[in-house]
């Protein structure tokens, strides 16, 4: 079980609250229409999937309701940094991406 | 040469006090060459260089486990073999797979063990019910013999199975494929690997593939730099065929690819063993849940992915939690059984629940990948349609919607609907 900051809530609380939306800081294209199909295929389907590092969007489902942004480690599960929404992925000490 | 496996044999070895067996497969060092190298000793990887030695004569090919044979998820998973699927393509190659089961023991000279006690996919909504006459009228157009149950026909099935109307889970009817069922999935990555070996293929276990070496001239492949022994050895090959599941992104990354999927983990638990109860399959999609009773006795029970990416060979608590829930209310008479182990497998899921067969955008490199939760099903037919891909270095008819090109062209064969979680 994970225990999962909220930072709108302020607190501590356990995975089965939460949801993951999945990736986080994918942006939608801003001429949707001038894409290729190579182009539009990956923005829809290709996702990082690494291990090690992944930064994702999850969801206060029944908290708070709000999404937030997480940075976790997909082999150990450890919970690197938690930030709010509208914050450029930070870089987390220690690590180079 | 390993034995061929016989009733005289095993009256010969008897009267040896069994001392005369020889190993299953060889323990072989790597070359330097080889025609086609397999990188993955899982079910597939090894159902493919089976049918690469007998089907098209190539026998100068490597199988690279990283760990040992049996130890990944085809040793991971809840053995279920079904090919009551929604769409033509899926259908088409499940079931191809599933006639190869059922010729599969003898095929191999080793008993998989296959039996075919019947899978229930249970309906518990009006919806359910409307997509499992839907399933089931698709199937039988294609061939695949399916049923549709009212409760009273499955409560003759499975008579410990809640289907009063009080349950929580009302069961409201099921689909039914008698000729769907069990392998014992240990016992199809041995045989495939002691077919394949007695054919001439070389099985190296404890190999780990780090590198994939590309041409800087062409981009092709050239071959593998693999970790053995504390060591590292160039093997030179001009066909690398990847079949690495859950690894399947961290492998792709080796040859500078990216792969439409997302690895997870994906759960399983067995009981402690009981008097036979339970003689066919009952999957449930909606509550997540499935089981089936093993020869020893133990309930094999598997639960829902992760809602999370990860690499742990395990899976949540809450998972579990509500596998074992669901199962307690379907199944009163099991609230009392304890659990004896539980485990996870990571599996590799595409935006359409559907895998990756065939060629990359690297000459000389194949992906045999995104089989997601219901990969075990398919090992032979996956392994078959794979092999004719990378001997032909064109896909199989049966593989050929399977590309990864369709994330592009936006031909997705979208089998969530049938497949749901449960597979």
């Amino acid at each position: 079980m994970l225990r999962i900051y909220c930072p709108y809530c302020e607190s501590v609380r356990d995975e089965d609250e939460f949801h993951c939306v999945g990736e986080a800081h994918i942006k939608r294209p801003e001429l949707p229409d001038r894409l290729t199909d190579q182009e539009w295929g990956e923005y829809l389907h290709y996702r990082t999937n690494p291990r090690g590092e992944h930064r994702e969007i999850w969801h206060h489902t029944v908290g708070c309701r709000q999404h937030f942004n997480v940075v976790r480690d997909t082999e150990t599960y450890e919970i690197k940094l938690v930030y709010r929404m509208g914050i450029d992925p930070p870089t987390v000490p220690g690590r180079d991406r | 040469m390993t034995q061929r496996y016989s009733f005289l044999q095993l009256i010969r070895q008897a009267f040896r006090h069994h001392e005369g067996w020889t190993p299953a497969w060889n323990s072989v060092e790597p070359k330097d060459e080889y025609d086609v190298v397999v990188v993955g000793g899982g079910g597939h990887g090894l159902a493919t260089a089976y049918y690469l030695a007998k089907n098209h004569g190539l026998t100068n090919v490597a199988v690279l486990e990283k760990g040992w044979i049996g130890g990944g998820n085809t040793g991971r998973n809840t053995t279920i073999v079904r090919s009551n699927y929604l769409r033509d393509e899926a259908a088409h190659l499940y079931e191809f797979a599933l006639k190869l089961w059922e010729g599969l023991s003898a095929d191999l000279n080793f008993n998989v063990m296959f039996s075919q006690r019947g899978v229930l996919n249970l309906g518990h909504s009006l919806q359910d019910m409307r997509d499992i006459e839907r399933r089931v009228n698709a199937n039988r157009l294609n061939g695949i013999d399916g049923e549709v149950l009212s409760p009273a026909d499955i409560q003759k099935i499975v008579p410990i199975l809640d289907c009063s109307p009080g349950n929580r889970y009302p069961v409201l009817g099921a689909s039914w494929q008698p000729r769907g069922g069990v392998a014992r999935h240990d016992a199809v990555a041995w045989g495939f690997a002691r077919a394949a070996d007695r054919l001439g293929v070389d099985i190296v276990e404890h190999a780990r593939v780090v590198e994939i070496s590309l041409n800087l001239g062409s981009g092709a492949v050239e071959g593998v730099v693999v970790e053995h022994e504390g060591e590292r050895k160039r093997i030179r090959s001009s066909k690398v065929a990847c079949v690495t599941a859950g690894n399947s992104g961290v492998v792709a990354a080796l040859a500078g690819l990216k792969l439409p999927i997302e690895s997870r983990p994906l759960q399983a638990l067995v009981s402690e063993p009981l008097k036979p109860c339970l003689d066919t399959v009952v999957m449930s999609s909606a509550v997540h849940g499935y089981l089936s009773q093993s020869d020893k006795g133990d309930l094999v029970i598997g639960a829902g992915t992760d809602g999370y990416n990860g690499y742990g060979q395990r899976g949540s608590f809450e998972i579990i939690e509500e596998t074992a829930r669901a199962i307690c209310e379907l199944f009163p008479v099991f609230s009392r059984v304890r659990m004896n182990r539980q485990w996870g497998g990571i599996v590799d899921i595409c935006p359409d629940a559907c895998p990756i067969i065939g060629r990359m955008p690297v000459p000389g490199l194949y992906f045999n990948c995104g089989w997601g939760t219901g990969g075990f099903k398919a090992t032979p037919g996956s392994g078959f349609v794979f092999a004719h891909t990378v001997a032909e270095d064109k896909p199989h008819p049966l593989a050929a919607p399977f590309g990864v090109e369709r994330f592009h062209s936006g031909a997705v064969i979208d089998e969530h609907g049938a497949a749901g979680v449960a597979h």
